[in-house]
């Protein structure tokens, strides 16, 4: 098996899908960082059989919104002096601002520069999202 | 300050209070002919209206109040590809209050995050036309005297006409009110307004291919034009664009108290002959708009006659 040391201080993104590591790697683009950085394939979970894991030594601001558009069940792990101090479940957001793009043609945001693409979670539950200027759900 | 962006932007109570300044206005005009003198009002039309930039320019003229801006997106500076931010920001410092029409959807909300003058939506590519909405429920209270409780036939381009979401939005939050969507597959209701209206406020509803089969259930038939210029296709426009016409053969099914509507312009989706029929209400809604924009100017203006 594969060893990757123990943080001592840090963050670990658990829980992530396999196969989904680095994508949640490019969207935090944790390739800007000078830290150390693992990221952990297929790791053995009991939970979902295989699950990626995301190891960043040191402290940094993680955009928790798109942590939990991508996949709410990720789970991070705040590590300090070896022990987890603090375990962050996520949640859909309510509001995304310059995260995914409004498709649709006839939306204001495909001719208006400068202008964030806003979506909220409509009320039809899990995982729809509406883009607040032309409502048109956000269809991946 | 206020903006008319949604047709829910207001709460049933103040629609009811501005249908009721709006009947005022019909019944004595001079009470109001000088309540916005000295105010201007900017129409901001980026697409082509006849109706609409009209209704909105005689109604701040009857107000007393004076009118300036564009009729085509060709005449303003978006033709040098100034962005709707900057352009409401400019027009602020012109107007008290503006009136904005925009081939994309969302423009005049992001107008009204960008301006210091209250926004009016006078109509967004295939979303939402509030102000319409407004003179429907004018036009529906005149001939039922009620707004919930009845049956409504939308009839036509569902999918693009940008009245029949706003009307839908409006109507769901009465009570009793059953909708009947009849169009082509093709150009059903979007699934926003099916999923978060419909279903969502589990309102009754069904979707029909045939007008004749459900005509005599309707106590207000709303009709709409196949719209070309929402078309990216030239070929489904030809297609779809004949889909239903009213004629007085098939009115004959109809209830004897049934009002139709139209937001106009009509092509030939009511026969002509059904004009002189009673029950045509589309050229009451056209004078109707005019009160209620009246209305609507004052209510976000917040003036009131002396």
């Amino acid at each position: 098996m594969l060893n990757i040391d123990s943080l001592e201080r840090g963050i670990v993104i658990d829980h992530i899908k396999a196969g989904c590591g680095m994508k949640i790697y490019n969207l935090l683009k944790l390739d800007e960082l000078d830290c150390c950085v693992a990221v952990i394939k297929n790791a053995r979970s009991s939970k979902y059989g295989k699950k990626d894991i995301i190891k960043i030594e040191d402290m940094v601001d993680l955009d928790l919104e798109i942590l939990g558009f991508v996949d709410p069940h990720i789970t991070i792990d705040v590590i300090d002096e070896g022990k987890i101090v603090e375990k962050k479940h996520l949640v859909l957001p309510q509001k995304l601002v310059n995260v995914i793009k409004c498709k649709n043609p006839r939306c204001i945001t495909s001719i208006e520069e400068e202008i964030d693409h806003v979506f909220k979670l409509s009320g039809q539950g899990d995982h729809h999202y509406r883009c607040v200027y032309c409502e048109q759900e956000y269809q991946g | 300050m206020r903006h008319l962006i949604d047709p829910l932007d207001f709460s049933e109570a103040e629609i009811e209070k501005l249908l009721d300044v709006a009947d005022d206005i019909a019944l004595n005009p001079k009470k109001y002919s000088q309540v916005c003198a000295g105010k201007k009002l900017a129409t901001l039309f980026y697409e082509p209206s006849t109706r609409t930039r009209l209704s909105f320019e005689a109604a701040m003229l009857n107000l007393g109040g004076s009118i300036l801006g564009f009729a085509t997106a060709d005449s303003s500076s978006a033709a040098k590809g100034e962005s709707v931010a900057d352009t409401i920001r400019a027009v602020s410092c012109y107007a008290d209050i503006c009136a904005m029409r925009h081939p994309k959807e969302g423009a005049p909300l992001r107008a009204s995050r960008y301006s210091r003058i209250p926004v009016i939506n006078g109509g967004d590519g295939g979303h939402q036309h509030p102000t319409q909405t407004l003179t429907d429920l004018m036009t529906i209270r005149a001939k039922k005297h009620r707004l919930g409780n009845m049956t409504i036939g939308l009839c036509g381009d569902l999918k693009f006409g940008r009245t029949v979401h706003s009307l839908i939005k409006s109507l769901a939050r009465y009570e009793g009110i059953q909708f009947v969507l009849i169009s082509p597959e093709e150009l059903q209701v979007p699934d926003y307004i099916v999923d978060e209206v419909l279903k969502g406020k589990d309102i009754p509803y069904e979707e029909v291919g045939n007008m004749e089969e459900v005509i005599s259930s309707l106590d207000i038939l709303y009709m709409t034009r196949v719209q070309k210029e929402r078309f990216f296709n030239e070929e489904d426009y030809i297609r779809l664009k004949d889909s239903y016409i009213l004629t007085a053969q098939k009115m004959r099914r109809a209830k004897k108290d049934m009002a139709i509507l139209h937001p106009l312009p009509r092509v030939n989706e009511i026969a002509i002959e059904v004009d002189d029929d009673p029950r045509a209400a589309y050229f009451d809604q056209v004078q109707n708009g005019v009160y209620v924009r009246m209305a609507l100017i004052m209510m976000l203006l917040e003036v009131t006659p002396c």
